[in-house]
């Protein structure tokens, strides 16, 4: 007893910096995917009709992509190293195996970093269009390493391409490593997401603007750029997360019970909203009969997993946060797809955005609410697979260091991230608040990855020429 | 040659890139903490910022280029190295971090005081990382870092007189490769008291480094005897031909040779890292774990082959794409000195 209650915490000390380092990262990182595609919808809009506000949205932005690549490029590599920080015996038991993803995925990121560096650069160095074909790299790039690492999540949702499936690996498939069993609906899941993320995110920052009284063209299109593409991309996530959803209910029935507080496997279940998990059934929510059994096979006679198929041992804790993660996620994405069809529904009516000041609020609340959808998504997946992290090969307490001193570490990295992120937070604020201002250097102003900047005058020895 | 061991050749090819890249930047950092303030400090950590500033952070790439090739090709090495050397593979990272962020802000803070303290943790940081990594060389040339999760002393292990003599190497061999590089900066600035205040510290590092490299062959005799017995064997080769490089630096040096000096400091840092590999071989972790036994199964070994090939055509192509445009458009602009690039 003695021992397990140090490996216990060891193991919860773990869990926790993870999450907690990849909840950081993943904002970050689908910046890096999404917010390139973007800019250059920005970009090709000025070049090709003209128009000076959308262009000097693109090289803005710009500024805001290198930023923040170079912070996730520091939390991506805190993640590197956390696969043996953290999980020795999982990455040592296993590394033949994902690793070829990961080597697929350093391709993409080192392609991506020197093509932001060449769109960076290339304002005003290049040919208008040369440039833009430049930066066209940037988010397909993104695409292949989205696709690598969000595999790799899969392959651990669906683990195949190796054997034997006890001991020592000593047969690696990479093909079925990489196309593995989960990727057809969890990779497209996560690079929707990444794109809904930053497009309510980016277009509430001009939301915001235009609620302050900033309501000249220049943040209409750069409201609608982004609002647009967001808004019209989030119904076919809810179509691929509907259908997620029903894979899941096949390949890992029991985290979809977790995530529907299923107890007993049975038909005509009920699907409730939000409610209190119980090993007797669900307290509280409001209750759909049969509705559950509808949603995994269009027949409320379907028969639904239930927890109580496996051992209580092997089912994910934390039933009650694992049901509302999943509730939060849907009913966020939801209100996304609302917001669309107000938009879209004045704009075919009046050619216009709604006037009413509570259109640009939804706006405003909109992005922070997609990271809180996409952070519901990820507590889903990954408590959901608990208590595995290869599922149904290698339980989580065996993969976690034997080092101690983690709790230290997360201590350290929850205080680092915090200062990280408000240094973030105020970088881009600054940044934003020179733009308005009119500071002549700031549309020159450095950023990483950006031009060299001049060598100060006073650096030359007096006396030098 | 096996598979396993053209894998174990890329790995090494990583870590070389990073020592030599890394090297200079992490020295960079070094020598900006050191500057002091005042006028002098000043005008020198101006110099490092805009020598550093066209080179973007490639750091990272290579060191996850390290740790993926390691983890991917040599599972249970890298589960034996990250459990074992937790502490201080915990505070290079916690380097990593600082000096990341100092990047990511120094350019944007306006304000000085944001601007200084970005600095500070730039170069803070800049000692922390190549310090601590040396101390994992150290511990793995030693033979302390057994197989298995966690199965070798957390404290021990790398708290010991071979891997502080090594992590001061590394701190040493930083500074002594960016003062090098930073003389030419300097030149190219019109900046003739800081050229000759790097001179000054690049014959003072080189001296340092030396003794330290000394003392460090001293220790791995008492210490780490494989790895002693490879280098004074089949690694003697490449020992000497980094001895002869150091010495050729401060030659060129002597002749004002500034582009020769960079290169032959660079070939100082390049063979003494293959000298270390041959020195090792056919171990990953000497004594412990031989680069076959620890290898993964053949498909992996191919794939990740593969993967590096394709690399090789995508990335080269881009890097020199890059390097040209800045190149080209200083060169028409004319904007100042001609930028440093390659390294």
């Amino acid at each position: 007893m003695t021992a397990a209650i140090p490996l216990a915490s060891q193991l919860e000390a773990a869990r926790s910096q993870m999450a907690f380092t990849l909840g950081f990262h993943i904002i970050l990182a689908s910046l890096g995917v999404a917010f390139p595609a973007i800019m250059l919808i920005a970009n090709y809009r000025g070049l090709r009709h003209g128009d000076a506000d959308a262009l000097l949205l693109a090289r803005r932005w710009s500024k805001v992509v290198a930023v923040t690549f170079a912070v996730g490029a520091v939390t991506g590599t805190v993640l590197s190293f956390e696969f043996g920080l953290l999980w020795p015996a999982f990455t040592g038991r296993f590394g033949a195996v994902f690793g070829v993803l990961f080597a697929i995925e350093g391709i993409f990121f080192f392609l991506e970093a020197i093509f932001v560096a060449i769109y960076i650069f290339g304002w005003e160095r290049l040919a208008p269009w040369t440039h833009f074909w430049a930066g066209v790299p940037i988010p397909i790039t993104g695409l292949g390493g989205a696709y690598s690492v969000v595999a790799v999540n899969s392959w651990m949702n669906q683990p195949g391409g190796f054997s034997p499936t006890s001991g020592d690996v000593t047969k690696v498939e990479p093909l079925k490593v990489i196309f593995n069993a989960a990727v057809p609906y969890e990779v497209p899941h996560m690079i929707l997401a990444a794109y809904l993320v930053t497009g309510f995110l980016v277009a509430s920052v001009y939301a915001v603007g235009m609620l302050r009284g900033r309501r000249d063209r220049y943040h209409r299109v750069g409201l609608m750029i982004p609002l647009v593409l967001a808004c019209a991309l989030a119904p076919v996530q809810f179509a691929v997360g509907d259908a997620a959803a029903r894979a899941i209910a096949n390949d890992q029935p029991v985290k979809f019970a977790g995530m529907e507080c299923v107890q007993q496997t049975s038909r005509h279940v009920t699907e409730y909203i939000y409610g209190r998990c119980t090993p007797s059934g669900v307290k509280g929510g409001i209750g759909i009969p049969g509705f559950d059994s509808f949603l995994v096979g269009f027949s409320t006679d379907t028969q639904v997993t239930g927890l109580d198929s496996v051992a209580p041992d092997d089912r994910p804790p934390a039933n009650t946060m694992l049901h509302w993660a999943f509730d939060t996620m849907v009913g966020v994405g939801t209100a996304l797809i609302a917001l669309g069809v107000w938009l879209a529904f004045v704009w075919w009516r009046k050619r216009d955005i709604p006037q009413t000041r509570w259109f640009l609020r939804a706006v405003a609340v909109s992005g922070v609410a997609a990271i809180v959808a996409m952070e519901c998504g990820w507590i889903v997946t990954e408590v959901g697979r608990q208590p595995w992290i290869v599922y149904n090969v290698m339980q989580t307490k065996d993969a976690v260091t034997q080092a101690s001193g983690i709790w230290v570490t997360f201590t350290v990295v929850l205080a680092l991230y915090v200062l990280l992120g408000a240094a973030l937070l105020v970088t881009l604020r600054t940044m934003a608040a020179r733009w308005r201002a009119g500071d002549a250097g700031a549309e020159e102003s450095e950023v990483p990855y950006g031009p060299a900047p001049e060598l100060p005058a006073d650096v030359a020895s007096e006396g030098a020429l | 040659m096996s598979s396993a061991d053209a894998v174990a050749g890329v790995l090494w090819a990583g870590v070389t890139a990073y020592a030599v890249f890394g090297g200079a930047d992490f020295g960079a950092g070094f020598w900006s903490l050191t500057a002091g303030s005042g006028e002098r400090g000043h005008r020198t950590r101006a110099l490092i910022d805009w020598a550093i500033g066209p080179v973007w952070e490639a750091n990272h790439v290579w060191l996850i280029f390290v740790l993926v090739v390691l983890w991917t090709g040599f599972s249970a090495a890298f589960e034996a190295i990250f459990s074992t050397l937790f502490i201080p593979l915990s505070l290079a990272a916690l380097g990593i971090v600082l000096r990341g962020a100092g990047f990511a802000f120094h350019t944007t803070a306006r304000r000085l005081e944001r601007r200084v303290l970005a600095e500070r943790l730039f170069g803070l940081s800049s000692v922390l990382t190549p310090f601590f990594l040396g101390t994992v060389v150290g511990a793995v040339a030693a033979g302390r870092v057994p197989v298995g999760n966690a199965a070798g002393d957390p404290v021990t292990s790398w708290l010991n007189p071979l891997s502080l003599l090594i992590g001061a190497l590394f701190v040493a061999t930083s500074a002594y490769l960016a003062a090098v590089f930073l003389i030419s900066d300097a030149r190219r600035a019109d900046a003739l008291d800081l050229e000759l205040h790097f001179i000054a510290r690049a014959l003072v590092t080189a001296v340092v480094t030396g003794a330290l490299a000394i003392a460090g062959i001293v220790e791995l005799h008492a210490d780490a005897r494989y790895v002693y017995d490879g280098l004074t064997g089949d690694g003697l080769p490449l020992v000497i031909v980094s001895v002869l490089c150091g010495g050729g630096v401060l030659v060129m040096l002597r002749r004002g040779a500034n582009r020769g000096a960079r290169l032959l400091a660079v070939g100082a840092v390049v063979a003494v890292v293959w000298g270390w590999g041959v020195a090792q071989h056919p171990y990953l972790l000497p004594q412990v774990l031989t680069i076959d036994d620890g290898a993964a199964p053949s498909a992996t070994l191919t794939t990740v082959l593969a993967v590096f090939g394709v690399a090789a055509v995508l990335v080269v192509p881009s890097i020199i794409l890059l390097f040209m445009l800045v190149q080209r458009s200083l060169v028409t602009e004319g904007s100042g000195p001609e930028q440093r690039t390659g390294a």
